[in-house]
């Protein structure tokens, strides 16, 4: 990944790690509504040390060491932002999501439609594999909660995006999953901008301009796009990359547009394929830009896998760069 | 397991898991005044009366759903939620008609709930009792909308009662679970969570006898809910669900308890679910004989009324004038409601997100498309309808 491969931190850089802590130190700052809540986030600063110092500076009435009950997580984080305040829970691993899936999407979701309840609440957490964390520490489980109307998900990928779109969630007034890649958590890093950075929900980023072979991503998978595109650049094809970031909303615009612009495109994401958020990308370009493709769509992903952790298995299953090189000389040889 | 109909004492035991219950001196029943007795009696004598009405608007067809009763529960409800103040927040449940009407829901608000007309409480989204207002802090009614799923309220409570705490509000919260809620693990992490945060949360386990066919033995191998209180580490307190005056006791003395800072209670009543599930159940689960007895025997406005006329001397005519009232605005909230319409369709769309404030439609719901419409191919084709597209 070339992440990995970035020289010497430039001055003033943090990471994809301290910039989701300095939007959290940030926003708790800001507002005195919003709080965190989660299992070992407070003395111990989170299993990642996401939270770390957060507990010294605003005390424990605001940073909330829990039982280990997501459900308890989630509908108190939900019962709470009811009464206007803003909390910010966090899944030890997002994996853990599935024990609060019912009051994810019975509860939560559909509170603002059926009861006028605001949910002014971020569930955030590490997510995504490449760290032979097995099949219960790499899940990535966006799709199952895009599937769900009435949330909000975001996935960023680089450390500037992590903070803006940290602070966009908690200020956002309906609850927001903030997916945040354990790979990427010390490996990529930025200068953040200057000022109070907030990066708006809903519109996708352009990577990489090119003109020949769109490729629409999001999260750990934008950096092996990226590496792809410099491969293929030597070989004299041009590659576009978009970055989502948000996927509920999700930009139409942004990805109309880049589909029109290199008439091919090739959909990566970590997670699994059937299901996965790269078909329905598929059907939306399909009902709209069809006359603009010279080219099947195609998808690069995760194999259809409960994700295993020896090195030769996780790497065999997940999508790495050479596939992505692969799908992309297929399409601009179409 | 036959159920006996005959629970006529009060049983106001404690059961103190690691902390001690405050000692009451007299019972808190004891404070309420003349008025406020009769009120309870007028909350019961709504209830029943207007689930009455609702039975009749179903055989008409004009309840959309199903129908849920509380015949023989009314004073469970009543009589646990009026101890609590109008800035506190309770969450009821499928049989918690009367709290949600001592907590200020209107009769009109329930007939077009379960009308699914187009100015009701939640304009047509959910069912029969699922609405709430819970609006700004000390201005409201405070009762928060249920949902089907059991047990997920107890978390939620646990959250609302943690603002309250965290802001140093002084609001206490109360949340209604039924015997088969208990089961869920919703139930037991947001029970344990509240007890762990100290949450000013009253949980209140009505046990009915039946989570629809599935008798309590079948739920719990505990004797008694209270049991469970012991697990959490707070105190359990039970009461006769059918002596409107034994609820209000116990409640208040978790709904002060709370309010002192103390944290959690665990409240079990004890009363019996006199009709099915919905509507629709027959019973025939139902051991011969038991429903009956308990009609004959426990019903909780016969037996309120003997203690109105017995210890507080009230008249015929003062029930009389209650009786009148609960029938006069039963039919003035039905006429109020049977002119109202069902909602505008497109209604639908609004309101899944605080932003964007509306969703798209769909190009294929395009009142009269026809072919110029695809002959154009808008900027929007296929995917949504770019010419009702909202702004």
């Amino acid at each position: 990944m070339s992440a990995a491969k970035q020289p010497t931190p430039a001055a003033g850089e943090i990471t994809y790690l301290e910039a989701i802590r300095e939007a959290l130190f940030e926003e708790m700052a800001r507002d005195e509504q919003v709080f965190c809540l989660g299992e070992d986030i407070g003395a111990f600063g989170g299993a990642f040390k996401v939270t770390e110092g957060l507990l010294a500076r605003f005390g424990e009435q605001r940073v909330i060491d829990s039982p280990i009950s997501e459900i308890a997580l989630v509908g108190a984080a939900a019962g709470a932002s009811h009464m206007g305040m803003r909390p910010v829970v966090e899944m030890q691993f997002i994996d853990f999501l599935a024990n609060a899936y019912d009051m994810l999407t019975n509860y939560v979701a559909t509170a603002r439609y059926r009861a006028f309840l605001p949910c002014p609440m971020v569930v955030r957490g590490p997510s995504g594999g490449y760290v032979r964390g097995g099949p219960f520490h790499s899940q990535n489980p966006e799709a199952g909660f895009l599937h769900t109307p009435g949330l909000k998900i975001v996935y960023p990928a680089t450390a500037a995006d992590a903070k803006g779109l940290m602070k966009a969630a908690i200020r956002d007034d309906d609850c927001v999953l903030f997916f945040e890649h354990k790979y990427l958590y010390r490996r990529v890093k930025d200068v953040m901008p200057a000022g109070d950075h907030v990066v708006p929900i809903g519109q996708a980023r352009i990577a990489r301009e090119g003109t020949d072979v769109s490729i629409i991503t999001y999260a750990s998978t934008v950096w092996k796009s990226l590496e792809a595109a410099e491969q293929l650049a030597a070989e004299g094809i041009s590659v576009e990359v978009l970055d989502l970031r948000s996927l509920a909303p999700m930009d139409d615009e942004a990805i109309f547009r880049t589909v029109k612009k290199t008439n091919r495109l090739l959909i990566v994401h970590e997670d699994t394929r059937t299901g996965g958020i790269a078909g329905e990308i598929t059907a939306r370009v399909s009902e709209t830009c069809f006359e603009w493709l010279d080219a099947p769509i195609l998808r690069v992903t995760a194999a259809d896998i409960p994700l295993p952790y020896a090195p030769p298995l996780e790497d065999y299953v997940l999508p790495q760069t050479s596939d992505i090189v692969r799908a992309v000389r297929r399409l601009a040889a179409y | 397991m036959a159920r006996t109909g005959t629970r006529t004492g009060t049983r106001t035991g404690t059961r103190t898991g690691t902390r001690t219950t405050p000692a009451i001196p007299a019972r808190p029943s004891d404070a309420l005044t003349r008025a406020q007795k009769l009120e309870l009696y007028y909350w019961m004598r709504l209830t029943r009366q207007l689930e009455e009405r609702l039975v009749n608007l179903y055989r008409q067809t004009k309840v959309v759903g199903g129908l849920f009763r509380s015949l023989g529960q009314e004073a469970d409800a009543v009589g646990s939620c009026f101890a609590l103040e109008q800035r506190d927040v309770m969450s009821p449940l499928i049989r918690n008609l009367g709290a949600m009407l001592v907590k200020g829901a209107t009769p009109v608000e329930v007939l077009k709930q379960y009308m699914a007309r187009g100015d009701s409480p939640t304009r047509g989204r959910e069912l029969n009792i699922h609405f709430g207002d819970i609006g700004e802090a000390g201005a409201t009614r405070g009762f928060l909308g249920q949902i089907s799923p059991l047990g997920d309220m107890v978390p939620v409570m646990a959250g609302v009662t943690l603002s309250f705490k965290m802001r140093g509000e002084d609001r206490v919260g109360l949340v209604y679970v039924g015997d088969g809620a208990t089961s869920t693990g919703a139930f037991h992490e947001g029970i344990n969570f509240a007890a762990v945060q100290k949450c000013p949360l009253v949980v209140v386990v009505e046990n009915n006898g039946y989570a629809y066919s599935t008798p309590t033995h079948k739920q719990t191998a505990a004797k008694q809910f209270i049991d469970k209180a012991i697990g959490y580490g707070v105190p359990g307190l039970q009461a006769d669900g059918n002596d409107v005056l034994a609820v209000y006791d116990v409640t208040k003395q978790a709904v002060d308890h709370a309010r002192a800072g103390h944290g959690v209670t665990l409240v079990e009543l004890i009363t019996y679910r006199r009709k099915g599930h919905a509507e629709h159940d027959n019973q025939s689960y139902v051991p011969p004989g038991e429903i009956e007895r308990w009609a004959a025997e426990n019903d909780p406005l016969d037996r309120y009324l003997v203690v109105l006329r017995e210890q507080l001397g009230a008249t015929e005519a003062e029930i009389g004038a209650i009786h009148d009232r609960v029938q006069r605005e039963i039919d003035e909230a039905t006429d109020e409601a049977e002119r109202s319409g069902p909602p505008e369709p497109l209604d639908a769309l609004r309101g899944v997100y605080a932003d964007p404030p509306q969703e798209q439609p769909l190009w294929f719901r395009r009142e009269a498309a026809g072919d110029a419409y695809g002959a154009e191919r808008p900027e929007g084709w296929g995917t949504w309808n770019a010419a009702e597209k909202p702004a």
